[in-house]
């Protein structure tokens, strides 16, 4: 085990070398109107299909090149149904990564000098060969199993299967207990299917929609804010639930300012009224569900006045709001939302939605909850992997017992001796993901890494967590490489193709390369069985019955052969894949396990004296803090404010646009001072910030220090003892008007 | 014909995707912009109201810009669309003082820049980048003079505003309310 601390290093000392080569490129056209009218009309811009990786969406589009080769802008595939030829702002600002002069630019290996860590630059061969043997050594004296990857994003599948070559099956994403594990999991013991992503709600026919704090719009998840748009044009009902006066919340018929941390109670106060003002579907719970008369029983006394003492919303707009979700049933969708890991209790609520949507009707439903169609995409043949001796699962035999993915955490927690189980991670392989904006608690993930005998970093962009590894390998961005085939869920069955617009720019990477390099100097050479992925594609496309030489022209295509059927037919029998077979209002596996069988609403703590309840969320042109940096989007938004209710910023007398210092109950101070943001749009009783800011790598040059990190004060974690989500919610801040630390003497 | 283009802030998100469209499809240097997004709020918690609006060059009618350009750089265009002529631009300035709109900006290559309506794009029969790329669709564009356009259809089925009618420039970007 390695006993020396390991030091932060900041990148720019290796670095810097590389800087000065594209600071012309974005003024390109600038000033040369006419040249670029000749060039389109002559035909001598070319385009490249891609699909966009600034976020999950995912949607397809096109990479515009102009004569020098000289990458120009990025717009929608108008045959796409993630964006129907519209990106949002990340996407059309994603040619921002592709010229941002602070990408990681050569592989860098951590090395001793004097007696201080430091990066030095190396070739790839010298970073795989470091790699291969520290790998190797974690093996044989630990097993292949104690190495683990985290990943987010397209090429996350290519080390996932060099992770399961290599021996391990630990293989995990922050997006399931950080983010929308506790909605899959509630929807899964539910309705026995997940929600998936892209959202199978059909919002466009939905005549009512209610969003419980999910703040579509300010979250450009594209095709869902069109529909959504488009609906209301045809003037559907929008109910939102929100502390915080957000931007759909003033698109909202009704908008329900609830205090928060107390939606459950909301959500059974909904219950209550459906069952006992007899609205709910009573034919489709009839032939579709079981446990209903639990449900009626368990909430008899959750009557509106009761919620009311707990939500601060009115009786009157409870039932109101009930009325107008009967009255559009089953086109009406209670939105399961996206990140929902906020109190611990995230799987029970994700449960009442589910059940809220149960007696709607609205699942299997035009205007409610659709059947998405997927295209299989055959696996280029490749030998059996290996069975893996121990997963993460041993570690944790009574915990997160009905989690259906990977714990991030519990495997961060499990790379730290001695921290409720035993050590049982040597070993991280990092793709896309900067754990410390993306894990809560970034004190113990800077434990977890202290510990570990191998961090490698996979990134585009040198972002905090490089500086903690001990490789860091440059992946080129999505527009200078090819990637697997998207297929995600959608109404109709699609592909789409992601090719190179350019060559990769410095000493990058695409990220399948990288793996398949990695394999073979690790002699697992043999699971990456083509020459490329041009190869691979093109075998791909063609059992699909397309060519990547179509694709390329197209970009998208549509594959009928794989649709199903959209909504349940009338009186239609359906067998749910539950253990019942029904719809399950009362789950006996959640009973057996020692969880509540219908949800129950539990109080949550509050914030004491002078502190506010930490809100945070997106703004639509940044996705986490992978945009941080991008010089398009900071020209955009440049850093996140805090906003404040004006009767608590007149109490502590701090005015519009000061910078403060946030503290939070732990004692943390936030590592910048954050601009405020006196605002009428936010409760009294919390603060609000946008997420992915207050970056601490100096190498950013762009973002450094400005802004706060939300991550940095969330260091109270409500832990879903059912699926192991990390509630984040439960912080409270408090302002700091002078920077801390600072001495007068006089 | 006259071009004109109608911004429904009912629908508007207020995501900048407008900003950065133009800022890609013209080369607009970054740290500039033709178009911007304002958000006003009125109210107190919890009676809010948020107008979310997509901002720049009105192209109007009686467009003080052109009137006020010693040079003639700032013109108008067929179908009332105000332009600037790069070369004849001699960078003073009048015009971005005589703008009740603050629409103008100085290029750092020493000439005034402005919205374009894409002209380059709408001669050749496309929509301007910010109405192709806006998610919400809350942006119609088109020809007045046509009933049929898009702009014009909107204008006949809702209300609609003006900024700063008072100027008297008879501005050409209309704000669906």
């Amino acid at each position: 085990m390695k006993t020396s601390r390991r030091e932060f290093i900041k990148i720019s000392s290796a670095g810097a070398a590389g800087l000065a080569i594209t600071g012309s490129a974005l003024k390109l056209f600038a000033g040369k109107d006419k040249e670029l009218e000749k060039l389109l009309k002559s035909g001598e811009v070319k385009r490249y299909p891609t699909y966009c990786e600034i976020c999950f969406w995912k949607c397809a589009g096109w990479t515009y090149v102009n004569k020098e080769g000289k990458i120009w802008k990025v717009v929608g595939n108008e045959e796409d149904p993630h964006c129907n030829g519209r990106l949002c702002p990340r996407g059309t600002g994603g040619i921002g990564s592709y010229y941002d002069e602070d990408r990681l630019k050569k592989p860098l290996i951590r090395v001793s000098k004097n007696g201080k860590q430091e990066f030095r630059e190396a070739t790839w061969d010298e970073a795989f060969e470091v790699i291969a043997s520290k790998m190797k050594k974690i093996a044989a004296e630990h097993g292949p199993e104690c190495i683990a990857l985290f990943n987010h994003g397209t090429g996350g599948k290519y080390f996932t299967t060099l992770m399961k070559a290599f021996g391990s099956g630990n293989i995990t994403a922050p997006s399931f207990a950080q983010c929308r594990g506790p909605r899959e999991v509630g929807f899964n013991y539910t309705f026995g299917e997940t929600v998936e992503s892209p959202e199978r709600t059909d919002i466009i026919n939905a005549r009512c929609m209610v969003l419980i704090g999910s703040h579509l719009g300010e979250n450009m998840h594209n095709s869902q804010v069109q529909e959504m748009s488009d609906a209301i044009d045809r003037g559907i009902t929008l109910i939102t639930v929100d502390p915080r006066y957000s931007t759909v919340a003033s698109k909202s018929k009704f908008w329900l300012p609830i205090k928060p941390a107390t939606d459950l109670a909301l959500l059974l106060a909904w219950i209550h009224v459906l069952i006992y003002d007899e609205l709910y579907d009573k034919e489709y719970i009839a032939r579709y569900a079981t446990g209903f008369e639990e449900l009626k029983e368990h909430v008899k006394d959750m009557t509106p006045e009761w919620a009311y003492g707990i939500t601060t919303i009115k009786p009157d707009i409870i039932r109101k709001t009930a009325y107008e979700m009967a009255n559009a049933k089953p086109s009406v969708i209670v939105h399961p939302g996206r990140h929902v890991t906020w109190y611990g209790d995230d799987t029970q609520r994700s449960r009442a939605i589910a059940i809220l949507n149960a007696l709607l009707g609205s699942w299997g439903r035009k205007g409610g909850f659709y059947h998405p169609s997927k295209v299989s995409v055959p696996d280029f043949p490749h030998p059996e992997f290996p069975q893996p001796k121990r997963t993460w699962r041993d570690v944790y035999p009574d915990k997160y017992l009905l989690a259906d993915e990977v714990v991030s955490t519990g495997i961060c927690d499990a790379s730290i001796p001695g921290l409720g189980s035993a050590c049982n991670f040597k070993g991280w392989i990092v793709y896309a993901t900067n754990l410390l904006a993306a894990l809560p608690d970034q004190r113990k993930t800077i434990e977890a890494i202290n510990n570990l005998d191998l961090l490698v970093v996979i990134d585009t962009m040198p972002a905090e967590l490089a500086g903690y590894a001990d490789v860091v390998l440059p992946e080129c961005t999505y527009l200078e490489r090819y990637d697997i085939l998207r297929n995600s869920p959608m109404k109709e069955a699609y592909i789409a193709l992601r090719m190179p617009a350019a060559e990769p720019m410095y000493d990058s990477k695409p990220g399948w390369w990288i793996a398949k390099q990695l394999a073979e100097k690790l002699g697992l050479g043999e699971y990456f069985p083509y020459k490329d992925m041009e190869e691979m594609l093109d075998w791909q496309l063609k059992q699909l019955g397309s060519s990547l030489e179509e694709m390329k022209k197209i970009g998208v295509k549509k594959l009928p052969q794989f649709n199903s059927k959209l909504y349940f037919e009338e009186n239609e029998d359906v067998e749910f894949n539950t253990p019942s077979g029904k719809i399950e209002l009362y789950s006996q596996v959640f009973a057996d396990h020692g969880f509540d069988p219908i949800p129950v609403y539990q109080p949550h703590p509050e914030p004491p004296e002078g502190y506010y309840r930490l809100n945070y969320g997106r703004a639509p042109m940044h996705t986490f803090s992978r945009t941080a940096n991008n010089p398009n989007l900071t020209d955009l938004m440049d850093e996140n404010t805090l906003w404040v209710n004006p009767r608590v910023a007149s109490e502590w007398g701090i005015e519009n646009g000061q910078y403060i210092w946030i503290k939070n109950q732990d004692g943390v101070v936030s590592s910048f001072p954050i601009k405020v943001r006196i605002t009428e749009r936010i409760r009294w009783d919390s603060v609000f910030m946008v997420h992915g800011f207050g970056q601490t790598n100096k190498y950013y040059t762009r973002s450094y220090g400005r802004g706060a990190s939300d991550t940095q004060m969330i260091t109270n974690i409500m832990e879903d003892k059912i699926m192991g989500g990390t509630g984040m919610r439960g912080n409270f801040v408090t302002f700091l008007t002078e920077k801390p630390g600072k001495e007068v003497v006089s | 014909m006259r071009y004109a283009m109608a911004i429904d802030t009912k629908k508007c998100v207020g995501c900048s995707d407008c900003v950065v469209a133009c800022q890609t499809e013209n080369n607009v240097p970054i740290g500039y912009c033709r178009d911007w997004v304002v958000e006003v709020m009125n109210g107190t918690y919890p009676q809010l109201e948020i107008e979310i609006r997509s901002e720049r060059c009105n192209h109007c009618d009686n467009s003080p810009c052109v009137r006020c350009c010693p040079t003639g750089a700032s013109h108008i265009e067929e179908g009332g669309i105000v332009l600037v002529t790069h070369h004849r631009c001699i960078g003073c300035g009048a015009c971005i003082s005589s703008c009740p709109y603050d629409a103008r900006y100085s290029h750092p290559d020493g000439y005034v820049d402005k919205c374009t309506f894409c002209h380059h794009r709408v001669v050749k029969g496309e929509q301007p980048a910010c109405v192709a790329v806006c998610p919400t669709k809350c942006m119609y564009f088109g020809d007045l003079d046509d009933a049929n356009s898009d702009v014009s259809k909107i204008l006949k089925l809702r209300k609609y505003k003006t900024l700063a009618p008072e100027a008297g420039t008879k501005p050409q970007i209309y704000y669906l309310i």
